[in-house]
This record gives structure tokens, sequence and C-alpha cells, in this order.
């Protein structure tokens, strides 16, 4: 499969008073063709400045681009100028928000918003781009769409402003969508309607998808592959069948133990002791070593290197060292998936 | 988890209507009767609009009931009270809130927010008393005593969240209102404050009405559930018996949403699809308010307002598909669903 | 990779313990530190204050620092312009300026402060009230005030210098009857603002009585926009003070006040600029100097990018 965005070593850094917190520390992943990648971190993991940061949507100041390249198409994004990079947006990449009311502008009407963006890159004249607006409604599954484009946003409900966001984001075809908590706010019954209207948009117009998240319900309806986040890094990726049934960091294992399942019933739900690292000043070695039940000694002084486990499953830890310790997965991770073993 | 048959807080038929403009009036919590047992932990789930936070806050005394009735122990909870009667219900009903960068007065210590029950209520006569109340509470709630000078902006969510139980501790309540207590914090962080609840219950006895949109840590964490749309009840059950037998449509509708984190499940799921947008609660339909998007919808439903009957052995349901009268309108659909 | 420098025994398993997880890394800071650094990098500001500082020093020290007092006439020496005798030159009837001036800096800013805290006191009181309780209270408090607002001050204040004995008081009353009004405006829209914050519910179902919630949850939540909304009241304060002065409803002879002093300035400004120039003079800077600290507390206390 082709590879349409690779993240190399990307390093962001914000300077507040109270030092420079390291956001992001040296993230790496790839990006296919027509596939959905998650972003799975809880806060602080630095997955919503890495989306941003491929949309070089970080002000800077605060923030700073340490080092690191994000390549599309062969050009590194990071090299661009902010004239480069308005060609880009919306044209090559898109993007879709948690909160759609905030995300959209109150004083336009949504078809102005739309045609905005197509008047812009596609050079389509207003009554073309009027009417690619209401095909763009209709394809995201709004009812009416001649009346709906004159309407404003506070006269749409939640899902149908973020139907509206994946319109604009979609408007000029995109290889790229990206989308941050674009569900978060909503109902589980609405977010169930989008997270549908994702698949059927990607399999029509094969976009790849980065959708960040932090409910791993969401990645296992909608991934075809995970990278888990954690203190600024990237701790594991792989396949979603790889995560979810062969993970093989403790972090990971942590995360699955403490989801409840709405189809099984557990005793009891295995917290992660403790709190995320403060980024201020962030352990020299593994993010996770200070909640880290496996913890060991160069695990606080030394960052582990990513080991190929699968295909396509890669973790940092110090676990997978033929020097460490054998640690057998705790039980819960056993119990899941059709395909027990390697 | 056998839990007393002994009723602690009793509903009945309890109205919230907020007065929206000139005219309009939205019906919030409209019609809820219920009961909630001494010990247990009550579930309320519910998409926005459902009413299920006004509900608690109505059942706390923090909003006057427009119509009907809410009994702790058999003592009215609105009305005109005496001040030792309003202290005596501050003392056993106590609330844990949603927001935890909200529910935290950013200028006070965490040492002033967690006494602050004890000093209304005067249960500490020296400062060295209050001091060690506190620690202990802190303690108990897995923070430490140093934590005790600084202010809640230094905190993470998780802890804020424990010091609001912590606060709520305090006067030692007998029933606690649990408000979407986990909705803001992170993944990992949601199983240390679910499971430090559930320990405090065990050792305390503690009752609560747990409040949340998250179906899969209230089955985790409920031993029955109820489920509000549009201000009313659809549906009460036991915790098992709602996720393996709903009887009612919005339930099912709402259980085949939630995501599940297993892919191979989610692959095989079929999914029930609710259509439409949720209405306007100024503006609710008549009859059934679900069955504008209800797919087992009849003219009946938009005539009469279901009854709220045990269908089943502790298993209520308003729904017309289950009404003895009207069982033959439903028979096909009633098939599809067993 | 350094490969090389790890050992075998590096993989020997280690313990956090839970209270190691749960520390706080860095010094405590409360709100009232963050506000003051940065109040402290607003040079501006830090200039204001250091004005205001020697303003006052010199309101003190002042008179003594010349032979001359502020009120011995010496008619045979009037009207001289500033010279090494008299610092600041003297009036018409030979009165020494410099001694003037800073007897009238005293007086002054005495109205002004005086008169801004009782416009604070009766504002915050007024305001939290009718906010907090809200429906017909709320409804007839404001209404006073818009009433009392509506009225035209001049004619409220000429019929009380009519009516009331001529002296420092009666001023201060005449500039207080409405000067409330702003700040209970503004603590009113705050008040409704915070009244429903989770913590003052959190209050509420603990037990907390209005005065409680009042004094312990809304007011310190508030101070942001009544301090600057006090450093504000001053300069007008005094702008007022100089306006009722400067119409003749001031402080009686031979007291002096900078309105009185300007009054008297602007008769002679032909001849005797200078007579008019130190008291202005010195009420623009006083003003100014407010203002500028307002400012600088409004920065202080109001920041939009709090990380």
């Amino acid at each position: 499969m082709k590879k349409v965005l690779e993240v190399k070593d990307l390093s962001v850094s914000f300077h507040t008073y109270g030092g420079e917190v390291q956001a992001v520390r040296g993230v790496s992943f790839d990006l296919y063709e027509g596939e959905t990648l998650a972003i799975v971190g809880e806060s602080g993991s630095g997955k919503s400045v890495t989306a941003q940061s491929i949309m070089q949507l970080i002000a800077q100041p605060p923030g700073e681009y340490k080092s690191g390249s994000i390549i599309l198409d062969g050009e590194d994004l990071l090299k661009k100028t902010e004239a480069e990079m308005q060609h880009i947006r919306g044209q090559e990449i898109g993007m879709v928000f948690q909160d759609p009311m905030t995300s959209l502008n109150p004083t336009m009407t949504i078809g102005k918003q739309i045609a905005e963006g197509l008047i812009k890159h596609q050079k389509l004249s207003r009554q073309e781009a009027y009417e690619r607006a209401i095909e763009l409604l209709h394809l995201v599954g709004i009812p009416n769409p001649e009346k709906r484009i004159k309407q404003y946003p506070h006269e749409f409900s939640g899902g149908m402003r973020q139907r509206a966001m994946i319109a604009i984001a979609l408007s000029c075809n995109p290889k790229i969508l990206i989308a941050d908590e674009p569900t978060t706010a909503l109902d589980v019954t609405i977010q169930a309607q989008i997270l549908d209207l994702l698949k059927r948009l990607q399999k029509e117009m094969n976009t790849a998808i980065i959708i960040i998240t932090h409910d791993l319900g969401v990645v296992a309806n909608i991934a075809d592959r995970v990278a888990v986040m954690y203190g600024g890094k990237v701790v594991e990726t792989g396949e979603v069948d790889d995560i979810f049934y062969h993970p093989k960091h403790p972090y990971t294992w942590g995360l699955l133990a403490s989801m409840p399942k709405l189809n099984e019933i557990k005793e009891e739900l295995q917290s992660i002791p403790g709190t995320p690292p403060d980024l201020k000043a962030p352990p020299k070695g593994c993010p996770f070593v200070t909640r880290c039940p496996y913890a060991m000694k160069v695990c606080d002084e030394h960052m582990p290197p990513y080991t190929n486990v699968r295909n396509k499953q890669q973790t940092a830890c110090w676990l997978l060292d033929e020097r460490a310790p054998k640690v057998e997965p705790p039980a819960h991770i056993m119990a899941g998936g059709l395909t027990n073993d390697e | 988890m056998s839990k007393s048959k002994e009723k602690l807080v009793e509903v009945r038929n309890l109205k919230k209507h907020f007065k929206v403009g000139r005219k309009q009036i939205l019906k919030a919590v409209d019609g809820l009767t219920f009961d909630i047992y001494k010990g247990e932990t009550f579930g309320l789930v519910g998409e926005s609009g459902s009413g299920k936070s006004t509900a608690g806050r109505t059942i706390m005394r923090l909003y006057d009931a427009t119509e009907g009735q809410v009994m702790f122990k058999g003592k009215s909870v609105h009305g005109k009270k005496t001040k030792d009667e309003l202290k005596e219900l501050n003392q056993n009903m106590q609330m844990i809130f949603q927001d935890p960068y909200a529910s935290l007065n950013p200028r006070m210590t965490v040492m002033d927010i967690i006494a602050e029950g004890l000093d209304i209520h005067g249960l500490v006569k020296t400062k060295e008393e209050r001091q060690r109340k506190v620690n202990e509470l802190l303690k108990i709630v897995g923070l430490n005593e140093e934590h005790a000078n600084r202010y809640p902006h230094e905190f993470s969510g998780g802890q804020r969240q424990r010091i609001g139980i912590a606060r709520a501790l305090a006067v030692e309540p007998e029933f606690i209102v649990a408000d979407e207590p986990i909705s803001a914090l992170d993944v990992s962080i949601q199983a240390q404050v679910v499971n430090l609840l559930k320990r405090l219950q065990e050792e305390r006895g503690l009752t609560y009405l747990f409040i949340a949109h998250d179906l899969s840590m209230v089955r985790h964490i409920s031993d029955r559930v109820g489920v509000m749309y549009l201000g009313k009840m659809m549906e009460i059950a036991p915790s098992d018996k709602l996720y393996t037998s709903p009887l009612h449509p919005y339930t099912r509708a709402l259980l085949s949403a939630v995501p599940i984190p297993d892919p191979e499940v989610e692959r095989k799921r079929e999914r029930i699809q609710i259509k439409g947008e949720l209405p306007s609660p100024i503006n609710p339909p008549s009859g059934c308010v679900f069955r504008t998007r209800c797919p087992f919808a009849k003219d009946v439903c938009a005539k009469e307002v279901p009854a709220f009957a045990e269908y089943r052995d502790g298993q209520w349901a308003a729904c017309h598909m289950h009404d003895e009268r009207f069982k033959e309108h439903f028979k096909s659909d009633l098939e599809k669903i067993q | 990779m350094s490969q090389q420098t790890i050992k075998e025994s590096d993989f020997t398993p280690i313990q956090y313990t839970e209270a190691e997880t749960e520390k706080i890394v860095g010094e405590s800071t409360s709100y009232w530190k963050d506000a003051w650094r940065r109040f402290k990098k607003n040079k501006l500001a830090i200039g204001g204050v250091i004005i205001i500082i020697l303003l006052a020093v010199m309101s003190l020290a002042g008179p003594y620092m010349t032979e001359y007092n502020y009120y011995e006439n010496d008619l045979i020496n009037a009207n001289q312009s500033p010279s090494a005798e008299h610092w600041f030159g003297t009036d018409n009837l030979g009165r020494d300026m410099f001694a003037r001036t800073w007897e009238g800096a005293k007086i002054s800013l005495f109205i002004g402060l005086t008169a801004a805290i009782i416009d604070l006191i009766i504002g915050v009181i007024w305001g939290s009230v009718s906010g907090y309780i809200g429906g017909r209270v709320d409804e007839i408090m404001m209404r006073i005030a818009d009433i009392l607002s509506a009225l035209p001050y001049l004619l409220v204040v000429i019929l009380l210098m009519v009516v009331m004995p001529q002296g420092l008081w009666t001023l201060i009353l005449a500039m207080t009857i409405t000067g409330w009004i702003n700040m209970a405006r503004i603590v009113r829209g705050e008040v409704m603002r915070l009244k429903n914050e989770e913590y003052v519910l959190a209050a509420k179902s603990l037990g907390a009585s209005t005065t409680r919630i009042i004094a312990r949850h809304l007011v310190p939540n508030m101070l942001g926009p009544i301090l600057v909304t006090l450093t504000l009241t001053v300069p007008s304060a005094i702008f007022t003070e100089a306006f009722l002065s400067f119409l003749g409803l001031g402080v009686p002879a031979p007291l002096a006040s900078w309105g009185t002093m300007t009054s008297d300035g602007l008769a002679s400004l032909r001849y005797y600029p200078y007579q008019l120039f130190f008291p202005a003079f010195f009420i623009s800077l006083t003003m100014l100097a407010f203002n500028v600290v307002g400012d600088g507390l409004r920065d202080a206390f109001d920041p939009k990018d709090k990380r």
C-alpha cells in the first residue's frame, strides 16, 4: 500500500512561565492510503499536539517545532511557509475538531463556510460552489440540504454540526482527514451515526483518516491500525487486532484492563495508579516508569528502543529485551480475540 | 451484593419545569417515580436532554420541585424546613459533581475546601481536630497530607475529583448523588475513582445515585439502572437484566450504539439504527416521547402515554409494546427482538 | 544506541511508592502570587505605583520641607514666581505654593481614597445581595440605582451643599451619593456569573448560608474586577473633587485642595501661569498614575493565556 504521510521523529515543545513543556518527544508513524489510523492516549499524551502539528496549527510562540519532519507527497511540511500551508490545508489535508460549536463560525451560514474552501482551492464560481455544498450536505446525511445551507450553526443540533464540519473538511477531496476527538462531545447514539458516516465516506472517497481519541471502543469500531501514545511518545503501534489481542506494552495492558466492557462483567477494574508525568521535567527513560508494575532499573535511565513484534507491530519496552525477565501479560489479555497466540 | 429492602429515597411523580422566555416551559424532569434502597447503587443513564442531572439536583434539594415528592427516610426533602431539619438533610445527602475543574473554589486551599462541611455544621472544635480530620480524609481518598495546603489548580483532574469526594465524605452522609463524576476524567483515572467509590460504599454502607451517560461504566458499578429520555423514565431494571434482555426500544438502541473495545465483536455487531434527532424538551411529542424515533412506533403511541409498569420481576418499562391491551399490534416486532 | 552501558543487572525490578506517584512537582503558586508576578512585569504599572507612593510621602513630608506654612498671608510677597525661596512661588495672598500644594495633596488624596472606599463598601454589598438573590429583590434594588443615577448630578450636589454645612465630609457625601452605582453594577454582573458555578452549588449542598457563600466563595473570586474598579474610581473621585471645588463647592479657605488651587489659579492665568500649572499638573499626574496602575491590575488579574 502506498504511504500517504510519514511523521519522523517529531518533537514539539511549549514555552511557558513554568518552563519548557515537552509535549511531543520524538514521535514517528506512517499513514497509508485509504486506511484509518487511531492515535490513542489520555490527556497529556501529546496526541492532539501531534495532530495539530501535521496541519501546522501550533502557534509559535509559545509553541516550537524542535525537530523532526512530516513528509507529504515527498515534501516536508515543517519546511513550508504559511502561504504554502494555507494551500495544503483544506486541499490536501482536512481537519475535524472536537467541539463543532466553537469550530464553526457562528456568524456565517453553513453554505458559505463550505463554499469558502471550494472557491479558494478549487476555483469554483459562487454558483458552482453552492451547488457542490448542497451535494456535500447530502453526502454527509443532512436532510433538506437546500434549506440547510442557508442556516446558521446555532440552528443545527450537535450531531448535524459535526456532519457539517465533516462536509467542510472533505469538500476539496483531501487525501487525509484528521479527526481530533470528533465524537467525544456527542451523545452515544449520535456518535454511532458519525462513526458510520466516516467509514462510509472513507470507502467512497478513499481518504486516509487519522482519528485522535481516548475511547478504546471507538478505536475498535473504526480503526485499521493504532498508535498508543503516553507522555509525549508513541509506546506501541500495530494493527487493531494485534493491539487489542496481543499487546506487548504494560500501558496498553493497563488501558485495556481499566475499561469496563459493556458485554461482560468484570469484578474489579484494574486502575493504573498515579498520574501522568509532568512534561516540564519528563523522565530520562520510559515515561511510564513511575506507574508500571514491571518497572526495572534500566527503564528509569534509558529510553526503550522499538522492537518489531509481529508484521507491523512495534513496541517500545525494555521487557522485550532478551535480558529482561519473562513476563506474562495479565489474564484479561489472553481472554480476548479469536487467535490467541503468535 | 444483596441489598436490604429498606427504602432510603422515594421519588414520586417528580417534575421540574423551567420557564424559558415569555411563555415557554422546559420540562426537564416530567414525572419520575422510583425508589432507591439502602446500600445499593442506582445508576441513572440518559443522553443530553434526558433530565438526569436535573433529577439528581432536584432530589438533593438544590432545585425546588415543580410537582411531586421526594422522600428521604420517610420525610419529605422539599418544602419549608427548620434550620435543624435542613442541617440534618445536608449531613445525610451529599453530592459529587461532574467537572473537577469547576467544582472546587479556585481561591481556597484544599484544607479549607474539605473542611467546609465540618465548619458549617460545627463538627470539629479545635484547629488540630480539624486538621486531623482533613488529613484522615485525604488519606482515605489516596492523597498525601502535604496536599492540604495547595490550591486546586495544582492538581490533576483525577486528584481534584478525589478532593471532591473527600469533601462530600467529611459530613458522613448516608446517601451520595454522583453527577457524572467520571465523565471528564481520563480512562485509566476513571477506574481509580470508581474503585474508590466502590470501596467506600463497602466500608461505610453508602447508598449511591450514580448519574452518567457511559453505559459500560454504569453497568459495572450499579445494582439497578434507570434509563431516562426527555425527562421521563423509560426503563428500570437490575443491572444485568438491562443489558441482556432490555424491554424498551430506546434501551436497545442505546445499548447497540455503545462501542465495545473489542474489534472482533464490533465487526460482527448489528447496529440498531435510531433515526432522527432529539425533539425539543420545550415541545415534547404527545403520547410516548420516544415515538418520533422509535422503529416500532404505532398510532397508539401518539395517542396515549404508556404506563410505567413492572412487566417482569423487578423490571419496569414505559412502552405500549408490552402492554397486554396492545400486544396484538406489536406481535411481529416482539418476535424480532426475542 | 548505548547498549554497552546497559548491564544485565539493570533489569532488576524497582518499585515506586504510591506517595511518590502522587507528588506534585514545583512550588505552590496561588492566584495572588501569579497576579503579582504578572503585575511586576508591567513597567508602566510599577512606575505608577512608585509615583503614587512618592505623592503620598510628599503629602506628609512636603509641608515640613519648607519653613513657610500654607495659610500665612504675606501680601508683600504675593504673586512671586518660583524661586529659591518659594520653590513653587506664592499665590495672590502671598502664601507659599509649595506648602499649599502638598497640604492640598493631603486633602485631595484623602477625599479621593475615602470616597472610593465608601463606594466600594456600599457597591459590593448592594451588588452582591442584588445579584445573588435575584428576582424581585434584584429588580427593585437595581431600579433604585437607576433612578439615583438618572437624577441630574449637579442639582443633587448643589442641593446637598445648600442644606448641609460646608466642609470635607459634605463634599465626600456629595461624591459618594451616586459613586457606588458603578461598583454595584460590576459586582452584580460578576455575582450573577459566578453564582451558578459548581463550587457554589457544592457549598450550597454542604449547607452554607447565603452570607457565607457571598463572603467566602463569591467575593474572593471577584477581587480582581473589584480591585480594578477601585483603582479606577480614585482618579475619578479626585477629578470630581477638583470639579466641585472649581465650582466653588469645595473645602473652605484657608484649607487648600488641588481643586480650590486650580480654581484660584485660573483667575491669574494671564499673568501668573505657574499658579494654575502646579495644581493642574499634580491632578493630572495622580490621575494618570492611578489609571496606569488600574490597567496593570486588570491585565495581571485577567490573563487570557493561562496554561
